[in-house]
C-alpha cells in the first residue's frame, strides 16, 4: 500500500453494556475513506449496536469514535454528518416521498429551492423521481428501500450507515439490489457501512469485511482474506461451508483423521483444526501430494455444480457439474498444502 | 452533584433534563388524578372509619362500627340483611358474567364466520348496544315487561303473574336487564380474540381428538383468554356495582349493593356507611376477579 | 356439521334479539298515540314534537352536550400529555408501576365507588370555594376524571405501535426536539387522539352514576331525566326522546367504524 488512503472512522476501544449484558466488548476498527465496509455476524452479536453507536443512537459504555481526527462520542445523531438506513426504513407514513427525502433538508432549514433541487436529484439518481407524490405505503419492499437510501443521501454524508437492508426483500431481488448498491457506493465515493448476517451479501458488497461473535471482532479483511483465510472456526464456519479437520503438530504438517497433510506454515498450537474449503479439494484418480484415497457417500446437484460427501472424514468435496460421479466411486482427493488454513485454537 | 449525559433515542441530554421533561408532560394528568382519584380514594377509605352525626354530617371518629353494622350487628342483635345483599349482589354478578359468556362464545363465533363483506355489518349490530345509554336499555325493558304486553301476558297465561300485573319487581326481571344490559361488554372485547384466532389450530385439535370439550378446552379458550379476560373484568366491575337495573327492575325486594351505597349517599345521608359498603365492595370485586384470574394483566378495551 | 351451526346461529339470533328487541319495543311506543296504558292505538309523531316544547328536556340536552363537549376537551388534552409522559420516558419500574395503577384505577374501580368517594372531596372542596356546589362544574370534574384514563390508554397504544423507530429516525435526519413534536409525533397520533377523544365524548354521553351522584338542582342531563321520569311516572315522550338517542348512537357508531376503518 503506497497511497495510504484517509483514515476516515475509528472506532476505538468500544465496549458497551446493558445493564449485566455486555454487547460489546473493546471494539478496534478503522474504516477508511471511501470504503464499504461490512459488520458481518449472527443475530445478537452486537453489530447494530454498534452501528447505532456510530449513528449516535446509543452511546458506547467507553471508548470512543473519531470522525476525520474529531472525537464525536459526545454528539447526539443530530450533530453527527452519518445517515443511517434503518431495518424497517423507518419512513415517516404521513409523508410523501418527496417529503421523506426532503425531512432532513428541511429540519436544517434549507433555502426551499434548494431543497427541491437535491431532492429531486437524489431521486432521480436512485431512479425514484416517478414516485415523488406518492405515500410510502403504496410502493413495494424494493422502492421503498431506495427511498430510505435517498432520504439518507440527500444529506451528504460522510458516512452513510445500512442496518440489515436487504432483510424485507427476497431472495431474487436481494442478489440484484446487493449489486445495486455495490454500483452506487463506487460511483458516488461515499463510505459505507453496512450490517448484515448475509455472508453471501457481505462478499458481494464490501471492501473490508469485520466478523464479529459475541460482541467481539474476531477478523477484519478483505472479503477474499476472510473467506479464504479465516482465523478461527466461527469465521471459517460462517463464510460458508468449511472441511474443519482435527489436526496434531507433527513434523512437517498434522496427522489427521484423513492421514498425514502437509503444511506451508506450522501451526503454533500442538493439537488443533485445519480447515480447507470444499471447492479447493481437487479430484483426481492417482495420488498427489497430501493425497486422501476416499469413497464417494453422497452427491447432491447444485445445477451449477456438484456437491460430493466423502469418506474418511466426511469430506465435503464441490466440483464442475460436468464431472459425473456415482455413489460408490473410488477417488483420490488432493488437498493443496496452500489452502490448507491452521485455524487458532 | 453530577450531570450523567445520555442518549435517549438520539437525542442528548442528561438524566435530570429528561426527567423535567418527562415530569412537565405527566403534570397535569398526575394532578388531575391525585385530586379527584387518588385522595378521593384514601379520603373514602378512612371515611369507613368514621361515624355519621345526628343531622348526616360526618363525625371523624375511628371506629369498625361501619363495618360490624354491615355484617349484620346492630343495637337490636344480628340481622343477616346486609350480608343477604351482599351475597346476592355477588351471585346476581356471577351469573350474569357466566350466562354472557355463555350467550358470547357462539355470538362471536357466528359474527366472525360471516363473510368479510357483511361483518361489518354485524359486528356494528354488536357495538350499537354496547354504546347505548344503560338508562334507556333498561327502561326499555320495564316497558316491555309492563302489564297487558306479551311478555306479561304470557306469564299470566301461564299462571305465574296475576291479570294484569307486570313481570317487575322480580328476579326474573333483573337477571334479564342484567343480561341483555351487559353482555355486550363481554361479547365486544371476546370478539377482538375470536376474529384473530388460528383456526388452523382447532382443525388440528378436531383432527386429533374429536371430543368437542377438549377442542373447546385446549384449542379454541387458551387464544381467546385475553379477550375474555378483558370481558369478564369489563363485566364483573359494572355488575356488581350497578345500581340502575335492579332499582327499575328490582324493586325494594330485590335489592343490591349498588342500591345500598346509592341510599346512603341519597336519602339515608349516611357517607360513612355507605364508604364501608364501598369498601366491601371493592373487596368482593377484586375476589370475584381472583376466581378468573388469567395471565394478561393489560387492559385493552378498544 | 349443518346441525352444529344451525345451533350456533338460533343462539346468536336470540342473543341479538334479546340486545334489539327492547330497543325496538320504545320506538314503537314513541309512534304511539295512547297517552297512558300500553294498548296500541294510532300512529302519531306528536310525542317527537312536543319534545321542542318541553324546556326541561331542551335543557337536559345542551347541559348533555356542554357536558361532553368540555370534559372531551379536557381529558384529551391531559389523557395525551400523560401518554406521551408515560411511554417516552426512561421511568424507573417503579415509576411505571404506579402510573399503570393509576391508568388502569379507574377502569376496573366500579363506577359507584368513585361517584361517592368524588361527593365526600366535592364536599370538603365546598368549604374552600363555592365552585364545587353541585352542578355542572362538580360533573365535568368527574366526567374528566375518569375519561382522562380512557383517552391515555387509546393514545398510549398508539404510540406503542408508531413505535420509536420514526423518532430516531427522525433525529437522525438532524430534527430538534420540537421538529420531532410537530412534524412527525403529533401527525402520526392524531387518529389515537381523536379515538381517545371520540370514546371519551360516548363514555360522557353514555354515564349516569357519576353524573348522577354529582349533578345539582340545575344540572339535568338526558340521563339524568329519563330516570327520574321513570320514577315520576312515564310519559310517552321519553319514548319519543330514547328513542331519538339510540339513532344518534347509531350514527355516532357507524361514522366511528367508518373512519377506524379507513385507516
Amino acid at each position: 500500500m503506497n497511497d495510504q488512503p484517509q483514515k476516515n472512522l475509528i472506532i476505538r476501544d468500544i465496549t458497551k453494556s446493558f445493564g449485566s449484558v455486555t454487547a460489546l466488548k473493546r471494539v478496534d476498527l478503522e474504516v477508511r475513506q471511501g470504503e464499504f465496509f461490512t459488520l458481518l455476524g449472527p443475530s445478537g452479536c452486537g453489530k447494530t449496536t454498534l452501528l447505532r453507536i456510530i449513528a449516535g443512537l446509543e452511546q458506547p459504555s467507553s471508548g470512543a469514535i473519531i470522525l476525520t481526527g474529531k472525537d464525536i462520542t459526545a454528539l447526539p445523531a443530530t450533530k453527527r454528518n452519518v445517515n443511517t438506513v434503518f431495518q424497517s426504513y423507518a419512513l415517516f407514513p404521513h409523508l410523501s416521498i418527496f417529503e421523506n427525502v426532503a425531512f432532513g433538508l428541511r429540519s436544517r432549514k434549507f433555502p426551499e429551492q434548494e431543497v427541491r433541487k437535491k431532492v429531486s436529484d437524489t431521486l432521480e439518481l436512485l431512479e425514484m423521481y416517478p414516485m415523488r407524490n406518492r405515500s410510502p405505503e403504496q410502493l413495494s419492499g424494493g422502492q421503498k428501500q431506495r427511498v430510505a437510501i435517498a432520504r439518507a443521501l440527500v444529506n451528504e454524508p460522510d458516512i452513510l450507515l445500512l442496518d440489515e437492508p436487504m432483510s424485507a426483500l427476497d431472495a431474487k431481488l436481494r442478489a440484484q439490489v446487493q449489486e445495486e448498491l455495490r454500483r452506487l457506493q463506487r460511483r458516488l465515493g461515499t463510505t459505507f457501512i453496512l450490517v448484515t448476517h448475509d455472508q453471501a451479501e457481505a462478499l458481494v458488497c464490501s471492501d473490508r469485511i469485520a466478523v464479529i461473535e459475541a460482541g467481539e471482532v474476531v477478523q477484519c479483511g478483505t472479503p477474499l482474506e476472510v473467506y479464504d483465510f479465516p482465523r478461527n472456526r466461527f469465521v471459517a464456519e460462517f463464510l460458508g461451508a468449511a472441511n474443519l479437520l482435527q489436526a496434531r503438530r507433527v513434523n512437517g504438517g498434522v496427522e489427521t483423521e484423513v492421514g498425514f497433510l502437509s503444511l506451508n506454515k506450522q501451526p503454533e498450537w500442538p493439537e488443533g483444526l485445519v480447515a480447507i474449503r470444499p471447492e479447493w479439494i481437487r479430484v483426481g484418480s492417482e495420488p498427489s501430494v497430501n493425497g486422501v484415497h476416499a469413497t464417494v457417500q453422497d452427491i447432491v446437484y447444485r445445477g451449477t455444480n456438484f456437491d460430493l460427501t466423502m469418506s474418511p472424514g466426511a469430506l465435503r468435496v464441490r466440483t464442475n457439474a460436468f464431472k459425473n460421479f456415482k455413489i460408490g466411486d473410488q477417488v483420490w482427493l488432493e488437498l493443496p498444502p496452500a489452502e490448507l488454513v491452521v485455524l487458532e485454537g | 452533584m453530577k450531570q450523567n449525559t445520555i442518549l435517549w433515542h438520539g437525542e442528548m441530554t442528561t438524566e435530570r433534563a429528561l426527567t423535567r421533561r418527562g415530569m412537565s408532560f405527566l403534570s397535569s394528568g398526575i394532578f388531575w388524578l391525585t385530586a379527584f382519584l387518588v385522595l378521593p380514594s384514601l379520603i373514602f377509605v378512612v371515611l369507613s372509619f368514621a361515624e355519621r352525626g345526628v343531622y348526616g354530617e360526618v363525625i371523624w371518629n375511628f371506629s369498625f362500627d361501619n363495618y360490624k353494622r354491615l355484617a349484620g350487628f346492630s343495637s337490636f342483635g344480628w340481622t343477616p340483611d346486609y350480608l343477604l345483599i351482599l351475597g346476592r349482589s355477588v351471585v346476581v354478578s356471577l351469573v350474569t358474567t357466566l350466562v354472557s359468556i355463555l350467550l358470547s362464545y357462539p355470538l362471536t363465533f357466528f359474527i366472525a364466520s360471516r363473510p368479510a363483506r357483511n361483518r361489518f355489518v354485524w359486528l356494528v349490530i354488536l357495538i350499537i348496544p354496547f354504546w347505548t345509554n344503560i338508562v334507556i336499555r333498561t327502561y326499555a325493558w320495564f316497558l316491555l315487561l309492563s302489564p297487558d304486553l306479551p311478555f306479561a301476558r304470557f306469564a299470566t297465561f301461564l299462571g305465574f303473574i296475576p291479570d294484569g300485573s307486570s313481570l317487575y319487581p322480580s328476579a326474573f326481571a333483573v337477571y334479564i336487564g342484567m343480561i341483555s344490559d351487559y353482555l355486550p361488554f363481554l361479547a365486544l372485547p371476546l370478539y377482538s380474540s375470536v376474529e384473530r384466532m388460528d383456526w388452523a389450530l382447532v382443525e388440528a385439535a378436531q383432527d386429533l381428538y374429536a371430543s368437542r370439550y377438549r377442542v373447546f378446552m385446549q384449542a379454541i379458550l387458551p387464544q381467546t383468554a385475553p379477550g375474555l379476560t378483558v370481558g369478564i373484568i369489563l363485566t364483573l366491575v359494572p355488575t356488581m356495582a350497578t345500581f340502575v337495573v335492579p332499582d327499575l327492575l328490582g324493586g325494594a325486594k330485590y335489592m343490591l349493593v349498588g342500591n345500598l351505597i346509592q341510599q346512603q349517599f341519597g336519602t339515608s345521608r349516611d357517607w360513612p356507611f355507605g364508604a364501608a359498603i364501598s369498601m366491601a365492595l371493592m373487596l368482593l370485586t377484586l375476589l370475584s376477579m381472583r376466581i378468573y384470574r388469567r395471565k394478561g394483566n393489560t387492559v385493552d378495551i378498544i | 356439521m349443518k346441525k352444529r351451526h344451525l345451533v350456533l346461529q338460533s343462539i346468536s339470533l336470540f342473543t341479538i334479539g334479546m340486545l334489539y328487541l327492547p330497543l325496538f319495543g320504545i320506538a314503537v311506543f314513541s309512534v304511539n298515540s295512547a297517552k297512558h296504558g300500553w294498548v296500541w292505538q294510532e300512529f302519531t309523531m306528536k310525542w317527537y314534537t312536543g319534545l321542542l316544547h318541553n324546556n326541561y328536556i331542551l335543557e337536559a340536552a345542551w347541559n348533555t352536550l356542554t357536558l361532553a363537549v368540555v370534559s372531551t376537551l379536557v381529558s384529551t388534552v391531559i389523557g395525551t400529555l400523560l401518554a406521551i409522559g408515560i411511554s417516552r420516558f426512561p421511568w424507573g419500574s417503579r415509576t411505571n408501576g404506579f402510573l399503570g395503577l393509576m391508568l388502569n384505577f379507574p377502569v376496573v374501580i366500579p363506577d359507584i365507588v368513585m361517584a361517592g368517594s368524588l361527593v365526600v372531596v366535592f364536599a370538603i372542596l365546598r368549604s374552600v370555594s363555592d365552585v364545587f356546589q353541585p352542578g355542572m362544574v362538580t360533573m365535568t370534574i368527574g366526567h374528566i376524571t375518569f375519561q382522562i384514563a380512557f383517552v391515555a390508554l387509546v393514545v398510549r397504544s398508539r404510540l406503542v405501535s408508531i413505535g420509536t423507530d420514526l423518532e430516531e429516525a427522525a433525529r437522525d435526519l438532524f430534527a430538534d426536539n420540537w421538529y420531532v413534536m410537530r412534524r412527525v409525533i403529533f401527525p402520526l397520533l392524531l387518529p389515537g387522539i381523536v379515538a381517545g377523544g371520540m370514546l371519551a365524548f360516548t363514555l360522557s354521553l353514555d354515564d349516569f352514576v357519576i353524573s348522577f351522584f354529582t349533578s345539582g338542582p340545575t344540572s339535568q342531563t338526558l340521563p339524568l331525566y329519563i330516570y327520574s321520569a321513570v320514577r315520576r311516572g312515564v310519559t310517552p315522550q321519553i319514548h319519543a326522546l330514547s328513542t331519538i338517542i339510540v339513532l344518534i348512537t347509531v350514527i355516532l357508531v357507524v361514522l366511528a367504524e367508518r373512519i377506524s376503518r379507513k385507516k
